[in-house]
């Protein structure tokens, strides 16, 4: 319901990072993954950023040379979802300070401890990037 | 150091990884870093424990299969510190889902820490709740997650909203435990707690229609008050996004809203106020303000209807669609969609707009702006729309079956167009035969209307001249489409339908086309095997009835085809578009005009070969144009016969392709029914047509009983002709039995009766008939095939030959007769000169 996966996948069509809302074995994320990022790399800039595909709707965006891919429910908000990518960036950011492709890759388990405190179970939860990076600033500290 | 040992850090695995040049050294390492890792798993390596399940994580995302670490994710939740539970949780969620077992031993973990007094591993625990509980893990630790949803921190409050939400998913029964609660956190100041509990709230009204009941009454004023606080906050540098203050906050509550207020008045009288302040108020120049825009006109859709405010949200939705950017004007297409059912004429005048996507060059537009297209067509823009919808036919690969569908009824509809549309087809076709929809759109047309293509017939204005087609280049483009390995089965069986239209309109091609059709006969596929074996049985042995078997398909009935499709489409088109074309064909409402004005009407109508003096010869069926097709010429007879009937208002006529006298109409009539009706892919009324046909043909020989010029001798109906011994082999005779139907002297029907005069059964019986130029010959098809021996049995055939030169010169016949005796192919010709004189 509402966000069904949130992929990043960078332009050769390797994917960064995986979040999926929904159950699907491996073979059909492989699959899934394939296909979108097939037809999203394929696109111009001119194009609109949102692809349908079987039943759902993709919304992504291009970030220097990561692709933020979300796929929604067909009733969401397409624009509040572009709205949403960005925040995800602007809160990688100031937490990496100028965050790259390298960052998240290097890092994957923060990113993903970050996108957790914003979706959960496919709904946003949070959208204060304050609010957000607090209790991962505090495990930095203690760690 | 080994690089390749436990020890590895998560960033010298990955460095290792992406080192990789190829695909299969990435599998050769990846390989080695799972095996070290379970040997980790079997020492019950401690330290490393999260290092590993990090790799592990890495891995799964790759996409290898890594189930032998679930168990480590079970130890690592169990252990104290937070850095390990945190990574344990997380490999939780990752690498496990709901359905495995594994997933019943977290459960006791999972209630501990709910109660732990660190909030933020109680947050973590709600976090794996809220992303893979299972049901029963939902029952066991809902009372623990409805405690929290009263938590004095914040953040333990919306994450314990938000598993709410699962566990509601999971377990409808336990939704009225959540109503309250989840109505106090509707008055919550902190935002995150307040998304979540809309969210909450949201979820409860779906599951649980009382749950609908009691939010709509008790809490619409308190959303529409909070709403208002939103929108008239003053700057928070927390949630601002671009100069508005939490715009997620926005779009949740005017998602509640719509719900709350769809179907119910009082509710969505509350709303009117907010909502307008809205839609005038949010600037829109940034992303972040159209979503709330957007959000707000999907909301003013959705509720009870109030005139002024579904006028503010069309005109926002205008505004959008002449917006440069792409992505407004997708929303704004999708919008107008859901739009068009409330107020069809809004969306009329954004016509020419939703006419301009069509051209765009992003898919995702100009396949939704097709979809609109075809929800806008009615009659009176159905011309324009259809050249449109032709020329954007490139955009047929994403384009669903009743797009294509209906522009084949359009087609049919729009019988003027049709020399130009196959034309049209066929060089788009030339150009590019990728798209499927395409492929099936231009065979279809050219089975259809193939000898249109080739005599370029009916040419507009408007059309550039084409290099002349010839009849073997129509048949190449149907043998490329039917050999394509990209063609699927629908459009194979579409192709073999048209293969055999043209064998009867192209006769010289007959053989070329049945070579193509005997290739599919031992096909695989059920559906085509069937079609060539039935489809090469009427090219060969019944080429009597070939001819009328593949008649012109009538004009179809665009409101019972839209009706047909269960009302998912609102049947805008009627029939009434044959009125607007010139000729009469298929005009149905022509009142019943005295008999001057029809015989003017026949002189407008285009008929060349024919005067006017010469019409009523043409009603008798006389002198027609010669025996070869010439479908031009023969727009005569029939917009002659087709106005009569219209004068007995028979309906939708049934132009006749062949040449067969008028009054041929008659017999075949009744024979035709079964076999085009299971001919035909879009099925039309034909039947009925075909029986107002027969009947209106039968009346019409009456009328022209008052009318028959004096010239025209009558015969005596009551004489009788002696029946001759028209052919006699060893092994075969035929005898003729003559009779002249009544009112008409130069028709003659004949029962030929065939005896088999050997001692062993004929099969496979053909009996087939030749006649000079100033007879015209009608076969009706045999009674069997198969003919028992000796005298068992007769096969009778009815003929009827038609005189032009009655009186001058006499009947001869040439005929030929094929069967099988004894499994051996025989052949008998002979000339039938001994007709009486006067026939």
């Amino acid at each position: 319901m509402g966000i069904r996966f949130i992929l990043m996948v960078n332009k050769q069509g390797q994917t960064r990072l995986a979040q999926y809302y929904e159950w699907l074995t491996l073979e059909e994320r492989r699959a899934l993954e394939g296909e979108i990022v097939r037809k999203c790399l394929a696109r111009t800039e001119q194009q609109c950023s949102f692809v349908e595909h079987r039943n759902y709707k993709i919304v992504y965006r291009r970030y220097a040379s990561l692709f933020f891919l979300v796929g929604v429910d067909n009733d969401e908000n397409e624009l509040a979802i572009l709205e949403f990518i960005h925040l995800l960036v602007e809160t990688m950011d100031r937490h990496f300070g100028n965050v790259c492709e390298l960052d998240i890759m290097f890092h994957l388990e923060k990113a993903h401890f970050m996108l957790e405190e914003m979706v959960m179970n496919g709904c946003v939860v949070e959208t204060s990037k304050s609010n957000i990076l607090a209790p991962i600033q505090l495990m930095d500290k203690t760690s | 150091m080994n690089p390749f040992s436990s020890g590895t850090r998560l960033r010298d695995m990955i460095r290792a990884i992406r080192a990789c040049k190829t695909a299969a050294e990435e599998r050769a390492v990846v390989r080695k870093e799972c095996a070290a890792i379970r040997a980790a798993i079997n020492e019950n390596d401690q330290d490393y424990r999260h290092r590993n399940l990090a790799k592990l994580m890495f891995i799964h995302m790759l996409g290898y299969p890594t189930h032998f670490g679930q168990m480590e994710c079970l130890k690592l939740i169990a252990s104290a510190g937070f850095p390990e539970k945190r990574i344990g949780y997380l490999g939780l969620m990752l690498l496990l889902d709901e359905r495995q077992e594994v997933l019943m031993l977290v459960t006791n973990s999972l209630k501990q820490d709910l109660n732990h007094s660190n909030q933020y591993i109680v947050g973590l625990a709600l976090c794996a709740l809220g992303n893979i509980c299972s049901a029963e893990m939902a029952r066991d630790l809902a009372p623990e997650v409805e405690r929290l949803l009263q938590f004095r921190d914040p953040n333990i409050r919306k994450k314990a909203a938000l598993c709410s939400i699962r566990i509601v998913k999971k377990v409808p029964d336990l939704a009225e435990n959540f109503i309250n609660p989840a109505a106090t956190l509707l008055r919550e100041k902190h935002h995150g707690v307040l998304i979540t509990g809309i969210q909450l709230c949201t979820d409860l009204c779906k599951v649980s229609p009382e749950a609908l009941e009691y939010f709509r009454k008790k809490c619409t004023e308190g959303l529409v008050r909070t709403l208002k606080d939103v929108v008239n906050s003053p700057y928070a540098p927390e949630y601002d996004i671009a100069g508005i203050t939490d715009p997620f906050l926005h779009i949740r509550l005017l998602k509640i809203l719509r719900i709350l207020g769809q179907g119910d008045a009082d509710a969505s009288d509350t709303m009117n106020d907010i909502l307008a302040q809205v839609a005038t108020k949010t600037e829109s120049n940034k992303n972040a303000g159209n979503a709330i825009l957007y959000e707000c006109v999907e909301t003013i859709m959705s509720i009870e209807d109030n005139g002024g405010l579904r006028v503010l949200a069309i005109n926002i939705l205008g505004r959008f669609l002449s917006n440069r950017d792409n992505n407004i004007r997708y929303v704004a297409l999708n919008m107008l969609m859901k739009a068009i059912t409330v107020d069809a004429q809004a969306v009329q005048r954004h016509r020419a707009t939703i006419l301009e996507c069509v051209k765009d060059s992003d898919a995702s537009i100009r396949k939704r702006a097709l979809e609109l297209v075809y929800l806008l067509v009615n009659e009176s823009n159905v011309r324009p729309l259809t050249k449109d919808l032709i020329e954007y036919l490139e955009a047929g690969n994403f384009v669903k079956d009743e797009v294509w569908h209906a522009l084949i009824v359009v087609i049919s509809n729009a019988s003027d167009l049709h020399g130009y549309t196959v034309r049209a087809l066929y060089r788009a076709f030339q150009t590019s035969a990728e798209q499927e929809t395409l492929v099936r759109v231009a065979v279809w047309c050219i089975g259809e209307y193939g000898d249109m293509l080739v005599n370029n017939v009916g040419v507009l204005d408007i059309e550039d001249p084409i290099k002349t087609v010839t009849e073997s280049n129509a048949v190449d483009v149907v043998e490329i489409a039917i050999k394509r390995h990209a063609s699927d089965l629908t459009t194979k069986a579409m192709a073999l339908i048209a293969l055999v239209k043209l064998s009867s309109r192209f006769p010289s091609c007959s053989e070329r086309i049945k070579d193509i059709i005997m290739h599919y006969k031992g096909s695989l596929v059920l559906e085509l095997q069937q079609r060539s074996l039935e489809f090469n049985s009427i090219i060969e042995k019944h080429q009597n009835i070939r001819s009328t078997l593949v008649e012109r398909m009538p004009v179809l009935d665009e409101a019972t085809f839209s009706g047909r499709r269960a009302g998912s489409l609102p049947a805008t088109v009627s029939t009434s578009n044959g009125a607007s074309l010139n000729l009469p064909n298929g005009v149905a409402k022509h009142s019943a005009a005295p008999l001057v004005d029809l015989l003017d009407l026949s002189d407008d109508a285009p008929a060349p070969g024919s005067s006017g003096s010469d019409f009523l010869h043409d009603l008798l069926g006389v002198d027609l144009a010669p025996a070869s097709t010439q479908p031009g010429i023969s727009q005569a007879p029939k917009s002659g016969t087709d106005v009569l009937l219209d004068l007995l208002s028979i309906g939708t006529t049934n132009p006749v392709q062949s040449n067969s006298s008028a009054l041929d109409i008659l017999s075949p009539g009744q024979d035709n029914q079964k076999p085009i009706a299971a001919l035909d892919v879009l099925s039309s009324p034909l039947a009925s047509a075909q029986a107002n046909s027969s009947v209106g043909a039968s009346s019409m020989i009456d009328l022209l009983d008052g009318f028959a010029p004096s010239p025209l001798k009558h015969e005596d109906n009551g004489q009788v002709y002696p029946s001759i011994v028209a052919f006699e082999s060893s092994n075969l005779r035929i005898t003729f039995n003559f009779s002249k139907p009544p009112g008409n002297a130069q028709t003659t029907l004949i029962q030929a009766t065939f005896k088999n005069l050997s001692s062993n059964a004929f099969t496979d019986f053909v009996f087939q008939a030749a006649v000079p130029k100033f007879l015209q010959l009608h076969l009706d098809p045999a009674s069997r095939n198969t003919l028992p021996a000796s005298d068992n049995g007769s096969v009778t055939q009815s003929l009827r030959v038609t005189n032009s030169q009655h009186g001058k010169k006499a009947l001869v016949m040439r005929i030929r007769i094929a069967y099988k005796l004894n499994n051996k192919d025989m052949l008998e010709e002979g000339q039938i000169n001994n007709f009486p004189q006067d026939l």
